[in-house]
């Protein structure tokens, strides 16, 4: 019997530690077929964050860094500028990359570090246990805001792509969603796009993955993608913003 | 370049050497009074064929350090007392992800933003760790430019060979006074980078540079090689300077600037027949305890710092009660005079 299907060199054999219904296990495939297709295994070298995701070097089979909370651009900057012929890229959630991290996003972003940014967006914070985080909705329930966001005492979900998206070192940023297969297919052709991005020298790409957090919703894992779906994009809208 | 003489700050001293050192990587913040280190940087670094960053804070330049450490590069940065405070984390992931990085801090007043006059007010902060968990630094204390510049070079050797964070603990006097420094002819050329570092999986299995151990019993097993590591330092990487000890019947203890203070009040004294000593210690971790091993039971301690009492506390430990341990501090800028110690030496005599 002729395989056609099966898992990429890029992915180790590990049983995932990731909540039934989670984005992270989508989202970790996507960068781990586009890493193969694009034949640059030997060259990635991957920057993991703070979050659920942190054992994310338990899954993928290229050299990787961890870095502190928030750091992650500053760490891949600088191999980046050690190493400018591997391919450098950082994998980050929310409270990551545009709470604690936010400093070093806009000037790793600034500096235009030929850098590919996938940002996991779930608007909670997973791992501490479903804390408010800078892309919670308003009136979003989380365990820090119980009553549900709101703007005076919590200001407003933060839309780090498009304030990105004024930096001239930045040359790409797309918006895309895990919520049906069509949706994970565009997320997966941005992925590849930031990845070529670097490859061909052209500056600082990020792709904003909307991300389903059934646990921390308080959703079963098919509404939660319902919920992207028909709430969660109008508030962050899909598409290239840069 | 072999045997020249300049004239040169300590903060630049310091960067000249770590240039020779085959410093390949620097990233900083700008901070008084450390400025001329990052400037100098910034103008031979490049020149040198390794990287410079101005990062956007000090909490970016550490964590730079750490990922071109990681990525195999002999790393380096510099900053002042506030700017270290924000390093603290940085530093602590360094130890903890076994990777070699410098760190050099040219202390001045605190706490908090103080002033930028020279201090020894971060004694505590450099070697009893500063960041979290249970991790040691190797820390040098210069006390000249030269001084600045050999140690500054040792710094690397030290932090490859171990993979530790090494400290060069100076303050504004060392660094932006200018003497005349002997340039060694070496230059150590950028060393390829080690086969645990990150440079993409090419010919090799996977690697990872972390200092996250979930799984049961992994942390504790990572940190006894850790202590295993500094027990060996401990051992071998103690570094001490010790004069007139034999018939001293007061010993200064002193460091970096404040030794200097030091050297001019017992060289004075001792033209005039009075019996002073001097322990300087030139490593802080490992601090040197084998100098203290005096057996004379009437022989009075007396530790200068630019300090309320830090390094005072090691030395209290060493001495282990068998002498009096007396103290002379001044901190928040205020320097310790020459005439202060000769007139308390003179009181502990009599």
């Amino acid at each position: 019997m002729k395989k056609i299907f099966g898992s990429p060199e890029t992915l180790r054999e590990a049983t995932t530690h990731y909540c039934p219904g989670c984005g992270h296990g989508i989202a970790h495939r996507l960068v781990a077929e586009v890493v193969k297709e694009l034949g640059i295994r030997e060259k990635t070298i991957a920057v993991a964050p703070v979050g659920c995701a942190v054992v994310a070097y338990d899954y993928w089979n290229f050299d990787c860094s961890e870095a502190a909370h928030g750091r992650a651009l500053a760490v891949a900057t600088a191999i980046k500028r050690v190493h400018p012929q591997n391919v450098v890229f950082t994998y980050q959630g929310d409270g990551d990359l545009a709470a604690i991290g936010t400093n070093e996003t806009i000037h790793a972003a600034n500096r235009g570090e030929n850098l590919s940014v996938v940002f996991i967006n779930n608007a909670v914070y997973g791992m501490t246990g479903g804390q408010l985080a800078p892309t919670t909705l308003l009136g979003q329930k989380t365990s820090t805001s119980p009553e549900g966001r709101e703007k005076k005492a919590h200001g407003y979900p933060l839309k780090i792509s498009e304030i990105l998206a004024l930096l001239p070192g930045v040359c790409y940023l797309e918006r895309v969603s895990l919520h049906n297969p069509q949706e994970v297919l565009k997320a997966k052709r941005a992925i590849k796009q930031a990845f070529q991005n670097q490859i061909n020298n052209l500056g600082f790409s990020l792709v904003e993955i909307l991300s389903p957090c059934p646990t921390y919703w308080g959703l079963s894992p098919k509404a939660a993608l319902d919920w992207i779906r028909d709430v969660m994009q109008k508030e962050f809208p899909l598409g290239r913003i840069k | 370049m072999q045997n020249t003489k300049i004239l040169l700050s300590g903060n630049e001293a310091i960067a000249q050497g770590a240039l020779q050192a085959g410093c390949s990587f620097y990233a900083g913040y700008p901070i008084t009074p450390q400025n001329e280190l990052i400037a100098y940087m910034s103008k031979y670094m490049p020149a040198s064929g390794g990287v410079f960053i101005q990062a956007e804070s000090e909490l970016a330049a550490i964590n730079m350090v750490y990922g071109a450490a990681a990525a195999g590069s002999m790393a380096m940065t510099s900053s002042s007392s506030p700017g270290i405070s924000l390093m603290q984390e940085g530093i602590s992931y360094i130890a903890g992800s076994n990777i070699p990085a410098v760190i050099v801090n040219i202390m001045r007043g605190g706490p908090g933003l103080g002033n930028i006059a020279p201090a020894q007010s971060d004694y505590f902060q450099a070697t009893r760790g500063g960041g979290h968990g249970d991790y040691r630094l190797i820390v040098l204390a210069p006390a000249s430019v030269q001084e600045a510049y050999d140690l500054t070079q040792k710094a690397f050797f030290l932090a490859d060979k171990y993979r530790i964070p090494v400290m060069i603990l100076g303050d504004g006097v060392l660094g932006q006074m200018m003497e005349p420094l002997r340039l060694s002819g070496k230059k150590i050329k950028f060393k390829p980078a080690p086969g645990w570092a990150l440079t993409g999986c090419k010919g090799r299995n996977p690697n990872v540079v972390k200092s996250f151990f979930l799984r049961e019993g992994e942390l504790e097993e990572f940190n006894l090689k850790l202590q295993e590591k500094y027990k060996i330092i401990e051992r071998k990487e103690v570094r001490c300077e010790e004069s007139f000890l034999a018939d001293a019947q007061v010993v200064l203890v002193a460091y970096g600037t404040m030794s200097r203070v030091a050297k001019s009040a017992l060289n004075q004294l001792r033209s005039r027949g009075k019996k002073v000593g001097l322990i300087r210690p030139i490593s802080l971790w490992p601090f040197p305890r084998r100098p203290f091993a005096i057996s004379n039971r009437k022989l009075k301690y007396l530790v200068l710092e630019m300090s309320y009492g830090q390094m005072l506390e090691d030395v209290r430990l060493a001495v282990n009660g068998r002498q009096k341990v007396d103290f002379l501090g001044r901190s928040g800028g205020g320097i310790v005079s020459q005439e202060q110690v000769m007139n308390k030496i003179k009181k502990l005599i009599d």
